[in-house]
């Protein structure tokens, strides 16, 4: 298993990378910024196991939260509000 | 009997059922028994599996606790086996309101909540739930004060999420069974909230 290389609370962001195949990476948020929120274990890689292999080592997956006025420049509602995604390590980096 | 039924052609997506249930059969892979008993369990899980699990946590709250650190985990105490789904609970305080969106597909809490309903799999849902939860919101009936912080969960991995609503007022010293007719799919989901005690029978 891959160790996970963030910790919950820390700052990271989505690469903004547009690599072809499955993936379970949303375009909306790469390129953003934003804070673990917990870290959910290790997980068989998507974007491998869509290519019929067997995805491992397992990925760490974790929880990611963002502001919502980050993500979204016109948003309308409060600057509180947030979306919690989650991200594989592999598209992560430190913020 | 004499059947007055009008009969249209296999939809596109019926007809590709067809085909690879049939394949499926004749290759081998799988028997006409194991897909009927898959069909009915599927349809044999409803929302009250979720609002049995609402109801425990609203009365007790140890079981709670654990719930929100480990919500397959806690479904076990249940007698709810929720096999390969590492559940999520979230819970809904005066000062948070938390949804549940799948944007890429439309993963969903099948094993608590059943089959999901037509619209969160739409397309306009899975796009504007993120983009702006609010008017959603309120497009089913959710108006929601700028004070309370909204939670948007978008499901996008091995994660499955259930929104633990808040307990409705005026329902002191109700049982288990009285508390769970209360919740409704809706309200697990995060577009609603449970029903008020006075509408129930």
């Amino acid at each position: 298993m891959t160790q996970a290389k963030y910790r919950v609370g820390e700052r990271v962001r989505v690469m903004k990378a547009y690599p072809p195949g499955h993936l379970r990476t949303p375009f909306y948020i790469r390129g953003q910024a934003g804070t673990v929120e917990r870290i959910c274990g290790a997980f068989p890689n998507p974007e491998e196991l869509a290519q019929m292999r067997d995805g491992l080592p397992p990925q760490p997956l974790y929880r990611v939260r963002f502001l919502q006025k980050d993500v979204w420049p016109d948003y309308q509602g409060s600057a509180a509000d947030v979306v919690e995604i989650e991200i594989f390590q592999h598209w992560l980096e430190k913020a | 009997m004499k059947d007055s039924g009008t009969y249209k052609p296999l939809t596109y997506f019926q007809l590709m059922e067809v085909s690879l249930r049939e394949l499926l059969v004749e290759k081998g892979l799988l028997t006409e028994e194991q897909i009927r008993k898959e069909v009915a369990d599927m349809s044999g899980r409803t929302p009250e599996r979720g609002a049995k699990v609402v109801a425990r946590a609203w009365l007790n709250s140890g079981f709670k606790k654990r719930l929100l650190e480990n919500g397959t985990k806690a479904c076990e105490e249940l007698g709810l086996d929720v096999p390969a789904l590492k559940l999520v609970v979230v819970e809904n305080t005066p000062q948070v309101h938390n949804v549940i969106v799948c944007t890429l597909c439309s993963c969903y809490p099948r094993m608590l909540l059943g089959i999901p309903p037509d619209w969160y799999k739409s397309r306009a849902y899975r796009s504007r739930m993120v983009r702006e939860p609010r008017a959603v919101l309120q497009e089913f009936g959710l108006r929601l004060s700028d004070e309370i912080q909204v939670r948007v969960h978008d499901s996008t991995a091995d994660m499955r999420y259930l929104v633990l609503p808040m307990r409705p007022a005026l329902t002191e010293g109700w049982s288990e069974e009285r508390l769970a007719a209360l919740v409704t799919r809706d309200s697990m989901i995060g577009v609603a909230t449970p029903r008020s005690p006075g509408k129930n029978p």
